[in-house]
């Protein structure tokens, strides 16, 4: 057994406890610690196959945005979260079974796949070993997928506009600088000249 | 490149299939906790991503390792959508519960 393979039990096994751990773990919090855990050993199953800027973008996008995006939510939601997990074991069996169909659908169809012929060989893009992963992958992102780089761009900008507008609130009674308001503001409206007979004041 | 070391494309093929199939459990499991069932959708689309990885160097091309970004990229604004809908929704009804999520229902 090589060294590689060893690190591939070692991630693949903390991989699949740890996801397994994300769905049956009472407390959320927990749950989302377990999805990092889950995320950093599949950055190192990543690592293995040769995808290193893929493994570490894994661990920035989803260790450092979602997981915390996800721990904060839960954090902030004052839920009952045990009132959540009432009735579960009502619906384990059937997640058991169709998790069950599905999971030996698709191991027959990995352990019976055969590759086409004419499918080896014809890379699209043929990975260059000679450089590093990083610079590869740059080189035909920001030329023949450059389109499919500014959708993703457009994906995200969108995501980014659509969280805040959905939760930003105003709120009525919180005093804000309008600048409008402020210029728009006539001398008449701010200052009044009163006449004060002296001695008996306003 | 995967053989080398050993390690097959079907190792990395039953890995994705078990986070997958972990995912579509997740989601049956805890039908009322929305959060966990976002969480499940990231493992759906972690184990996608696994596929794409273990095919783009078993074929030796780089553009599985492209799609897999492109992926990551969706499942990140689609995480951040969702807990901002989340929060909304906790915001207007003060739960999260999946069976309160009925106002459409006639």
């Amino acid at each position: 057994m090589t060294l590689a393979l060893l690190f591939f039990y070692l991630f693949s096994i903390i991989a699949v406890a740890s996801a397994f751990m994300v769905i049956a773990s009472r407390n959320p919090v927990h749950s989302v610690l377990f999805l990092i855990l889950t995320f950093v050993n599949a950055a190192g199953l990543f690592m293995l196959a040769g995808a290193e800027f893929l493994a570490l973008i894994l661990i920035v996008v989803y260790v450092g945005a979602v997981a915390v995006l996800f721990l904060f939510v839960t954090m902030m939601l004052d839920v009952d979260f045990a009132s959540l997990r009432t009735g579960m074991l009502q619906y384990a069996p059937i997640g058991v079974v169709i998790g069950g169909i599905l999971l030996l659908e698709l191991l027959l169809v990995g352990g019976s796949y055969m590759m086409a012929p004419t499918v080896t060989g014809t890379s699209v893009v043929p990975i260059d070993h000679t450089i590093d992963n990083t610079r590869a992958l740059g080189q035909v992102l920001y030329t023949r997928y450059v389109f499919l780089f500014q959708g993703a761009a457009a994906v995200l900008l969108v995501a980014m506009i659509g969280a805040i507008v959905l939760t930003l609130q105003h709120k009525p009674n919180v005093k804000r600088q309008d600048v409008d308001h402020q210029t728009r503001r006539k001398r008449s409206e701010g200052t009044e000249l009163v006449k004060v007979k002296s001695g008996q004041g306003l | 490149m995967l053989a080398a070391a050993g390690i097959g494309l079907g190792h990395y093929l039953t890995v994705g299939a078990i986070l997958f199939t972990l995912g579509v459990f997740g989601i049956f499991l805890n039908r009322k906790n929305i959060i966990i069932i976002l969480m499940s959708v990231e493992l759906i689309l972690l184990a996608v991503n696994i596929n794409f990885v273990a095919f783009s160097a078993e074929l030796n091309d780089l553009a599985g390792q492209v799609f897999a970004l492109l992926i990551l990229t969706v499942a990140a604004a689609e995480a951040a959508i969702g807990l901002a809908i989340l929060v909304i929704f906790y915001r207007n009804r003060g739960t999260i519960a999946v069976e309160d999520v009925n106002s459409l229902k006639g």
